[in-house]
């Protein structure tokens, strides 16, 4: 039996390779080796179980926010703010953690919820005035994501200061953190935390409701041809609110584990960019959950990696932010890379 | 309040400047047919490459350096803007898709680069635009003082832009060819415009201004280029929008965000304002903006085909 691969994935290990050739392109431009570069990037972030386990607790905020904008572009729409319901929800979460003193099995639920309900809540606005009014959720997600920016600006030293800085909150105590002793020990105290496993959860689940409920043949309907999906009696507005509910609470999700697993605080001033690099997992994924999940974990290794080899070399960190934008432009223009497919499987018919 | 009037209107036109020239940038694209969300790396862009020239020429060529900053601007957001037309036109992307990429290659690749200029990827200019006040006209009552003092040539310079761009877009041939690609690109096209040539032209505009866009906020507001415009591209993006794809449209709708932003900023110092809490005057433009999206859905002048991938013989 052949075993059949999914264009999919062709075209997203073609943009990978693409995008490694132009971050070698500039590594030598700028007078560096590119396979020392490799090899210290892909060794800062897979070098010992210490690493590995701080790539994984780096990716999982990623795989949330991946499949948020995965999610959402099922269903025809482009999230482009789950910056700022991550933030919000990680708000909501930290504020919890701050506030409450319950036993920890009660606590990290209550945390986790509310950084669902954080996050739903951040993107039920934008899915509303896409459903009733049909303003664009581009530009109503980012003004959200603003919105959300000054929100804990103020919020956080009125409410939750630190003891120090006046920019970031209380850290959180250890009761109330994703992070666990024996997981820590495992991976030789790296950031790893819950926080993978709930992804991993996340990942599953979403790949059910998409693949296998009726709810998510209803958004795909939706995605595909709204007019079409009203037309056999679905209930597309709905839908529409319920997907960017649903990609928010993923996305508060990512917060709950970006702040109070890989970090133990909340910052002031920082829109986080792990909701734009969301997009770009969900793109290398092909907006399949599991594709998400791989994509996100080789970006990981990119963000994990780059600290140690700018140690190693003088190759600046950004080069992993290049490389990983380069690789979106290439998967955007995935037609060009069908049409070499094309022409390449062509010759090599013509051949035989 | 007068007073706090006339303190509050340099500033404010000087923050609305580098949104108006952006937002008038992405309104070509946009008339034209072609979303383009990559608007804020674009800025970044422009705001490296003059960074780049006018911290290399200025001691050579104190007078004239900025003037080269702003016209290197313009060029590289123009080159850097084909890699979005190239996706959007030829190649039928997803063009929200390819302008988030423009956006991250952007950030990305300029801080790398200046990362190996400098080291620490910050690139101080010694000076920008000096504030000056216009002869004669700043004698005006009222307006003189609102509008003729304490501003940037670059300030004029953009005016200039816009009048000229509402001219071209609704007094010329090209202007109308431009809007009926952005309406209905098949009838353009059966008509005998080339729709391809000016989506190409389009976006290429858009690139320069929006380059502009960030050299005149280097020069102006700035003064030093730090890898990112903190979201004013975007906010150029909901200025558009918010003005309804009209020139004078974008000239309200950037000057409320200019206005806006000042007015928070300052508000610490005015006693009148300090009583408002920040969280509220920070967050107010956007908020407007989501209402005001609201209350023009209704009669929303969006162009027709916008975002909408143009082939050839599809009918």
């Amino acid at each position: 039996m052949k075993i059949k691969i999914n264009k999919q994935i062709y075209i997203g290990l073609i943009s990978v390779l693409l995008g490694l050739i132009a971050g070698a392109i500039l590594m030598a431009f700028t007078g560096n080796n590119p396979f020392l570069g490799y090899s210290y990037l892909f060794r800062g972030g897979l070098m010992n179980i210490e690493r590995i386990g701080n790539t994984l607790a780096t990716a999982t905020p990623l795989i949330f926010t991946g499949l948020s904008v995965a999610f959402a572009f099922k269903t025809g729409l482009f999230n482009i703010g789950a910056s700022g319901q991550m933030l919000f929800g990680g708000l909501c979460a930290t504020a919890i953690a701050l506030t409450f003193n319950m036993p920890r099995v009660l606590l990290l639920p209550t945390m986790i919820f509310a950084a669902m309900l954080g996050g739903g809540l951040w993107a039920f606005i934008p899915g509303l005035l896409k459903a009733r009014f049909n303003v664009h959720e581009v530009v109503s997600t980012i003004m959200m994501n603003w919105i959300s920016y000054w929100t804990i600006y103020y919020t956080v030293p009125a409410f939750f200061k630190g003891e120090f800085l006046e920019t970031e909150s209380r850290t959180i105590p250890k009761i109330a953190s994703l992070k666990a002793d024996w997981l820590t020990d495992l991976f030789n105290g790296s950031f790893i935390n819950y926080g993978l496993f709930l992804a991993i959860i996340a990942v599953v689940v979403i790949a059910v409701i998409l693949n296998k409920t009726v709810l998510g043949f209803e958004l795909k309907a939706a995605g595909y041809n709204r007019f079409g999906a009203e037309y056999a009696g679905m209930k597309v507005n709905r839908n529409i609110i319920l997907s960017m509910v649903i990609a928010g609470a993923l996305a508060g999700l990512g917060g709950a584990t970006f702040y109070l697993g890989y970090a133990s605080n909340i910052q002031i001033g920082v829109l986080p960019t792990l909701g734009f690099d969301g997009i770009a997992a969900a793109l290398l994924g092909g907006l399949n959950p599991y594709g998400v999940m791989a994509a996100s974990i080789f970006f990981g290794i990119f963000h994990s990696g780059k600290g140690f080899m700018n140690a190693m070399t003088s190759i600046p960190p950004e080069i992993g932010d290049t490389i990983i934008a380069t690789i979106i432009y290439f998967a955007a223009t995935s037609v060009l890379i069908e049409r070499a497919m094309n022409i390449v499987r062509k010759k090599v018919k013509g051949e035989n | 309040m007068w007073v706090l009037l006339t303190q509050i209107f340099p500033y404010a036109i000087a923050f609305t400047i580098p949104l108006l020239i952006t937002s008038l940038g992405g309104l070509f694209s946009e008339r034209s047919g072609v979303v383009n969300i990559g608007l804020e790396g674009l800025m970044v862009v422009g705001m490296f490459a003059s960074a780049v020239t006018i911290s290399t020429l200025q001691p050579v060529l104190p007078e004239g350096a900025i003037w080269i900053g702003l016209l290197s601007a313009m060029v590289f957001g123009a080159l850097f803007s084909l890699l979005h037309a190239f996706a959007s036109i030829n190649l039928n992307a997803d063009q929200v898709i390819s302008g988030t990429a423009i956006n991250m290659i952007a950030g990305a690749l300029t801080v790398f680069i200046a990362r190996n200029m400098t080291g620490s990827g910050n690139i101080r200019i010694t000076s920008g635009f000096s504030r000056m006040n216009i002869p004669i006209l700043h004698n005006i009552p009222i307006i003189g003082k609102l509008f003729f003092t304490q501003t940037y040539i670059s300030t004029w310079l953009v005016l200039l832009i816009l009048l000229v761009s509402w001219t071209v877009i609704y007094k010329t041939a090209f202007g109308l060819r431009l809007r009926s690609c952005g309406e209905h690109p098949h009838a353009a096209d059966a008509a005998g415009v080339n729709v391809y040539l000016i989506r190409y032209m389009s976006v290429m505009i858009s690139g320069a201004f929006a380059g502009l866009g960030g050299a005149v906020l280097l020069v102006t507001i700035a003064g030093e280029f730090s890898g990112s415009v903190a979201g004013l591209g975007f906010l150029s993006l909901a200025a558009l929008i918010f003005g309804q794809w009209k020139p004078l449209g974008i000239l309200g709708a950037t000057f409320f965000f200019g206005f806006s932003a000042t007015l928070a900023n300052v508000s610490q110092v005015v006693p009148a304002l300090a009583s408002i809490p920040g969280i509220i005057l920070k967050t107010f433009p956007y908020v407007v903006t989501l209402i005001a999206l609201v209350v023009f859905s209704k009669s929303s002048s969006a162009p027709r085909a916008i975002g909408e991938p143009f082939e050839h013989g599809k009918r």
